[in-house]
């Protein structure tokens, strides 16, 4: 067990306050669902990552930038209109899917809705 | 002390009632009861990813296993409330258990309306509301070579994409003359006909089931009004659903369609809340008539607005209702309610399955439906959350982009 669970990648949110949240993340699920498994405050994903909400927008700090990329065509146009500011570095977390590569992956939490 | 908030229901808009209470600072107890044995989970899912087998049953958890117990929300699955007594602020059980209680939330839901031809109890004849119906009908699908489903709708349809996804014969009957009727204007009705026989399902339009057939209490077929008989080892039924208003019925709370609430999520009964698919209420934009709405974010709203009714911080329902559907690689977004629209402004071309309708009333901007064009979505809902009208003049012309409609609100 906990062989398994210190082989497991770790995802770190910073909430508006900038207060910091590393968290256990199993393979193939994704930086949302994570999120809302551990009940980290700001992420929702009212629509259970079918990206139709907007709810789980997150900004990638920049060293993360090059190995997560850029949005896809539709979560771009999602982005572009959330409610919170839309940076470079914005994706919805509910694209990110957990893998080796994005071990230690740090973002901050946008606040999409008050 | 109180005896607390007792919320009947551990769905979507249960579990939010319950999470709202805390938020909002409540002390005192708060017990979520919920007749399913799993822990409370997501909906959506189960007529999309959860049928191909794209989403695990552990993801579709609304919170985490320790969210209840840290939350001091006292969680009690597989357990059924059988009759309230508001009189003693008493509620009993299916375990012979008693909960006491100031206040109620209402959060039960609907079930599937159930097929009443002959046969329906036919094994192979599923419905799909939880997640073990959602399971079962899964396992089958692996197995099945001909899948009909009855009923064109929102369900029905992403039923359809995901069996087809898996490589099924697939047939759609849908007793109106167009799908999704009920939601859309039929330009769009019109793309997901062609979007789903393209694919290579076969769609019966007008036309309904007169029974279903079968060996050895098996299903083996469905036979149309016309005759015709269609094979299929998998009936799915999707033709809509009813409100669980026994209880609401039984305290002797005003129902119509669904539990009546206001812009409050107030029942008749003062020290009732209700929230979800069962209610119906004012539209949530206009303040009038009365809604039913089947959706995540109608569930999640009403929810947070039926905790502050509950703690007398009464604030009015006023968010602009969404939906989303996928079926294959569409994405169809829906922002508003075009309920009583007099014109539909088409942005795109729907044949290249990407476009947009845009519904107005006197000239108004109610509603759109959007199908992978999130950015037409996105800015009709935030148009509607700020009631702003985008010109239907302008919003035909597909080179303006719509958020540039609005006022500069960043």
């Amino acid at each position: 067990m906990f062989a398994i669970l210190s082989n497991m990648p770790t995802i770190t949110y910073v909430d508006a306050g900038g207060v910091r949240r590393s968290v256990p993340a199993a393979f193939g699920s994704t930086v949302m669902a994570t999120a809302v498994q551990q009940s980290v405050d700001g992420i929702i994903g009212e629509c259970g990552g079918s990206l139709a909400c907007a709810s789980c927008h997150v900004y990638v700090e920049p060293p993360w930038l090059a190995i997560v990329g850029p949005a896809h065509d539709l979560e771009a146009e999602m982005l572009e209109g959330a409610l919170a500011e839309t940076l470079p570095e914005s994706r919805l977390s509910c694209q990110l899917t957990v893998s080796a590569a994005l071990d230690g992956l740090i973002v901050r939490v946008a606040r999409e809705r008050s | 002390m109180s005896a607390g908030i007792l919320v009947v229901g551990a769905s979507q808009a249960g579990v939010q009632v319950a999470a709202s209470l805390r938020e909002l600072g409540y002390k005192d107890p708060v017990t979520l009861v919920g007749a399913e044995p799993v822990p409370p989970y997501q909906r959506p899912p189960l007529s999309k990813g959860f049928l191909d087998g794209w989403t695990s049953a552990e993801e579709l958890a609304l919170r985490a296993v320790d969210f209840y117990s840290k939350h001091d929300i006292d969680l009690r699955l597989g357990e059924r409330v059988t009759g309230i007594s508001m009189a003693t602020g008493k509620a009993n059980t299916d375990r012979g258990d008693v909960i006491r209680f100031d206040r109620i939330a209402l959060t039960t839901g609907a079930r599937p309306r159930r097929l009443e031809t002959p046969g329906a109890d036919l094994d192979g004849v599923a419905y799909l509301r939880s997640i073990g119906d959602a399971a079962a009908i899964a396992g089958r699908l692996r197995l099945a070579r001909s899948v009909v489903v009855i009923g064109g709708g929102f369900i029905g349809l992403e039923a359809a994409a995901a069996a087809r996804g898996l490589g099924k014969e697939v047939t759609v009957i849908e007793a109106a003359p167009r799908l999704i009727g009920r939601a859309v204007a039929p330009v769009v009705s019109s793309a997901y006909l062609r979007a789903h026989e393209r694919r290579g399902v076969v769609v019966h339009l007008s036309q309904s089931v007169s029974a279903l057939e079968g060996a050895h209490r098996v299903v083996t077929g469905v036979r149309l009004r016309n005759g015709r008989l269609l094979a299929a080892d998998l009936v799915l039924v999707g033709i809509g659903v009813t409100p669980r208003m026994e209880l609401a019925r039984q305290m002797g709370v005003e129902c119509r369609s669904g539990v009546v609430v206001d812009r409050y999520a107030r029942t008749s009964d003062c020290r009732v809340v209700a929230a979800g698919d069962v209610t119906v209420m004012p539209h949530p934009l206009r303040g009038v008539g009365d809604v039913r709405l089947e959706s995540v974010q109608n569930a999640v709203d009403q929810a947070k607005i039926a905790a502050g009714s509950l703690v007398d911080r009464d604030e009015p329902y006023t968010a602009a209702p969404w939906f989303w559907s996928d079926q294959y690689d569409l994405k169809l977004q829906i922002a508003g309610l075009s309920t009583g629209y007099d014109r539909v402004v088409v942005r795109g071309a729907p044949e290249s399955e990407r476009f947009s309708a845009l519904y107005y009333r006197d000239g108004h901007l109610i509603a759109c439906d959007s199908v992978n064009r999130p950015a037409d979505f996105v800015a009709v809902r935030k148009a509607l959350a700020n009631g702003e009208n985008l010109p239907a003049s302008l919003a035909a012309d597909e080179a303006i982009v719509l958020k540039t409609l609005l006022a500069a609100t960043g």
